[in-house]
């Protein structure tokens, strides 16, 4: 035991002596979170358009108005002949951009009807979408002013309640994620590296020859890790709290223990990289690209996985994120208890024991 | 010159030397090429509904089958009470409930008026306001067709009626690859280009080799540039697969003139890779070179406009994003490529990232110190 803890100090030793590598460790939760929170936005709001108006008329320029009155569009001022309709979209400088006919008054009063035209930059196809159904939006309820206030009969109504997120914040979705993303960074990458380097250095052979067990080698060389990892997900709770207002409404005590879990699988996830790795930039590289990339990817936080094809969503099943995204969630934001998660929590039980028996397997005690 | 030769020979030799990187620096940007743009898809669709009937009506069938038959929605319950269907929200299998009320198709036409209870799991804010919006409308245009059903034909059109027709210029099938594609090749160059040159130097320090070269009569920006230039090359080729893959499996061909497109990407690689030199120059271990390049890049990538729009961020993180060469290159891919954007309409963002360009090279040759 005495050993035990003269080497989980020598690992702390290492870990702490690097003192930019530990700021970027605890900067990053708070950067992320501040990134995630106050600049990221899915809304589509503030979008330049222009305006290309044959008609000049009373109507048009009402309804031109009520356009630039809308949080979601910014009118450009300068006026375009069409021809400069297909440049100003060419220089990204417009989104998208609105045609008024000739005699478009004089159509809508005479005639009952005029017509008008919406060109939207598709190259984003949301945000197209988004913005063309924001502008028809706009125009029918300039005609419903235009038709006075009569209603029409049969009128069906709808009462909508957004539950667990009301105002719609992106918040909810991304605490879980950043978490997941933090936990994975600091356990798998800083693992998988730590241990390779040994090997790189050559340090590993002095280990492995000294009488301590090479099993509680790999140990104590995952515990301060586990220990920053818990105090970064500390950090993000207490920002998310404090700063992004997301209370935590299930218990905080089942959420330490699924994190303590998932920063095990995390562990063992870094421990077999590092045990098929020879050099340090191949097992950056494997965390980053094989972990990492594919975290991100079939988490669900955010790219939504059930809109995948199939096979990447039988794929996505195996990144152990997705079912620590799930029980974040399911904790934090609907304050489900454990009957609500056992099910994840067993599948995320199992990937450890598969990932700690197969690196246990190949963990060689000699080298080559 | 002569010098650079020998650095380069030198510098080439070490990459093709080492086979499992090369094997990672070619094939992982195109299996993420081939998977991203497939899993990167934001259109909204398959949305989970639970739908508690009441009513039991003519109309309130009607009206459920209407929302089915659009696509956008997938009945995952039928249920008799909203307590039910609240479990499924609970359980994830539900992300919307549509609650019709009893006496719905009665009241409608007896009082002229009723009310739906729509009830949305907004944990997830984009799919929750879209599919709220995808239901009222579907709502809205069956409450259009019941009006058109009840009243006499030619009493409604006599309202004055602006009829709306909207084009989708660039990518007329609003095909969600198409936007993505271009994006995620940005990334991938930079990602290569950032991770190779950040832990290139600090690798030779760590292994102390950086001695023997400090020793020598090599100057200093021969040294940076012999670094610079096979990862510049790397950078082309795996932008040239990436082009390859887009063309092949995407079937996207750059709309603009392909070598304004490498012109820019060249002068962008000599911008990140003057950020990994820089960042290699500050470092001590290879550990640390990473989680630094990671730290930024992260924040590059994600303020970089490929997956939010930066134009609805707040003011101090447009701010931002003009010192982050990232949005400028996504930015630029996309209008060459989707939109056919010339030369005189990316000037602006070719001078910034050639201004990139030069501070981050002559900070990085000016940070390496040949003494220790």
């Amino acid at each position: 035991m005495k050993q035990f803890i003269t080497f989980v100090r020598k690992e702390f030793a290492h870990v702490l002596r690097d003192r930019k590598t530990l700021l970027i460790l605890f900067g990053l939760p708070v950067v992320q979170i501040m990134i995630f929170g106050f600049a990221l936005t899915n809304e589509v709001k503030n979008s330049k358009i222009i305006i290309v108006d044959y008609a000049k008329d009373i109507t048009s320029q009402e309804i031109t108005v009520k356009i630039g009155a809308s949080k979601y569009f910014e009118i450009e001022k300068s006026v375009l002949t069409p021809e400069r309709i297909n440049s100003a979209f060419k220089e990204g400088k417009i989104k998208l951009a609105v045609v008024f006919p000739e005699n478009f008054s004089h159509d809508l009063f005479h005639q009952n009807k005029a017509s008008m035209q919406i060109i939207a930059d598709a190259s984003d196809p949301n945000i197209a979408n988004t913005l063309t159904n924001y502008l028809s939006a706009i125009i029918a309820d300039y005609q419903m002013q235009l038709n006075g206030s009569q209603l029409p009969p049969y009128r069906i109504t709808t009462e909508t309640r957004m539950l667990y997120n009301p105002q719609l914040k992106g918040v909810h979705n991304f605490v879980p994620g950043v978490m997941a993303l933090v936990l994975m960074l600091v356990c798998v990458m800083m693992t998988a590296i730590s241990i390779v380097k040994e090997k790189e250095t050559g340090t590993m052979e002095i280990l492995l020859v000294s009488p301590f067990k090479p099993i509680l080698v790999i140990i104590s060389k995952a515990v301060p890790y586990l220990v920053l990892s818990l105090v970064n997900v500390t950090s993000i709770l207490l920002l998310s709290v404090f700063v992004l207002d997301l209370p935590i409404n299930g218990s905080i005590l089942l959420l330490f223990g699924e994190s303590t879990l998932f920063i095990i699988t995390c562990l063992s996830l870094g421990l077999l990289i590092s045990v098929k790795t020879q050099s340090q930039q191949t097992a950056m590289l494997i965390s980053l690209m094989g972990m990492l990339l594919p975290t991100i990817l079939f988490s669900g936080f955010m790219f939504p996985v059930e809109n995948m094809p199939v096979p990447l969503q039988i794929i996505s099943n195996a990144i152990p994120a997705k079912w620590f995204y799930i029980i974040v969630k399911s904790i934090m934001i609907k304050g489900l208890g454990f009957s609500f998660i056992w099910k994840e929590t067993a599948i995320l039980f199992g990937i450890t024991i598969f990932l700690l028996v197969v690196s246990l397997k190949n963990f060689k005690i000699r080298l080559a | 010159m002569r010098t650079i030769k020998f650095l380069l020979q030198k510098e080439f030799r070490q990459i093709f030397r080492n086979k499992a990187m090369m094997a990672i620096i070619l094939a992982v940007p195109i299996v993420q090429l081939l998977i991203l743009p497939l899993a990167a898809n934001y259109e909204v669709k398959n949305i989970n509904i639970a739908v508690v009937d009441n009513d039991h009506s003519e109309y309130s069938q009607k009206l459920a089958s209407k929302i089915i038959a659009s696509g956008y929605f997938r009945l995952t319950g039928f249920n008799t009470s909203f307590k039910d269907a609240y479990k499924l929200i609970e359980e994830d299998k539900a992300d919307l409930i549509l609650e019709i009320p009893h006496g719905f198709e009665q009241n409608l036409i007896k009082e002229n008026e009723q009310k739906l209870f729509v009830a949305v799991n907004a944990i997830n804010g984009t799919k929750a306001n879209l599919g709220g919006v995808y239901l009222n409308t579907i709502i809205k245009n069956f409450n259009t067709d019941i009006r058109v059903q009840l009243m006499a034909p030619g009493k409604f059109t006599i309202r004055p009626t602006i009829e709306i027709t909207s084009s989708n210029w660039f990518n007329p099938l609003l095909n969600y690859h198409i936007f993505m594609v271009p994006g995620i090749l940005a990334i991938l160059v930079t990602l290569i280009g950032g991770y190779l040159s950040a832990l290139n130097i600090v690798k030779e320090k760590e292994i102390g080799t950086i001695e023997q070269i400090n020793v020598t009569p090599i100057k200093k920006y021969h040294f940076i540039l012999g670094k610079l230039i096979p990862f510049w090359i790397l950078g082309l080729i795996v932008f040239t697969l990436g082009l390859l893959v887009s063309w092949l499996v995407y079937g996207i061909v750059p709309i603009g003139s392909i070598y304004l497109l490498y012109g820019f990407v060249a002068i962008y690689l000599l911008a990140v890779l003057g950020l990994g030199l820089l960042i290699s120059t500050f470092c001590d271990t290879q550990q640390q070179a990473m989680f630094i390049a990671f730290f930024f890049l992260m924040i590059f990538i994600l303020m970089g406009g490929l997956f939010t729009p930066i134009d609805s961020m707040p003011g101090w993180a447009k701010v931002i994003t003009k010192f982050n060469p990232v949005s400028y290159l996504i930015d630029v891919m996309r209008m060459i490529i989707l939109k056919g954007s010339g030369l005189k309409d990316v000037q602006n963002h070719l001078y910034t990232i050639l201004a990139f360009a030069i501070i981050l090279n002559s900070w990085a040759v000016w940070n390496y110190k040949k003494t220790s």
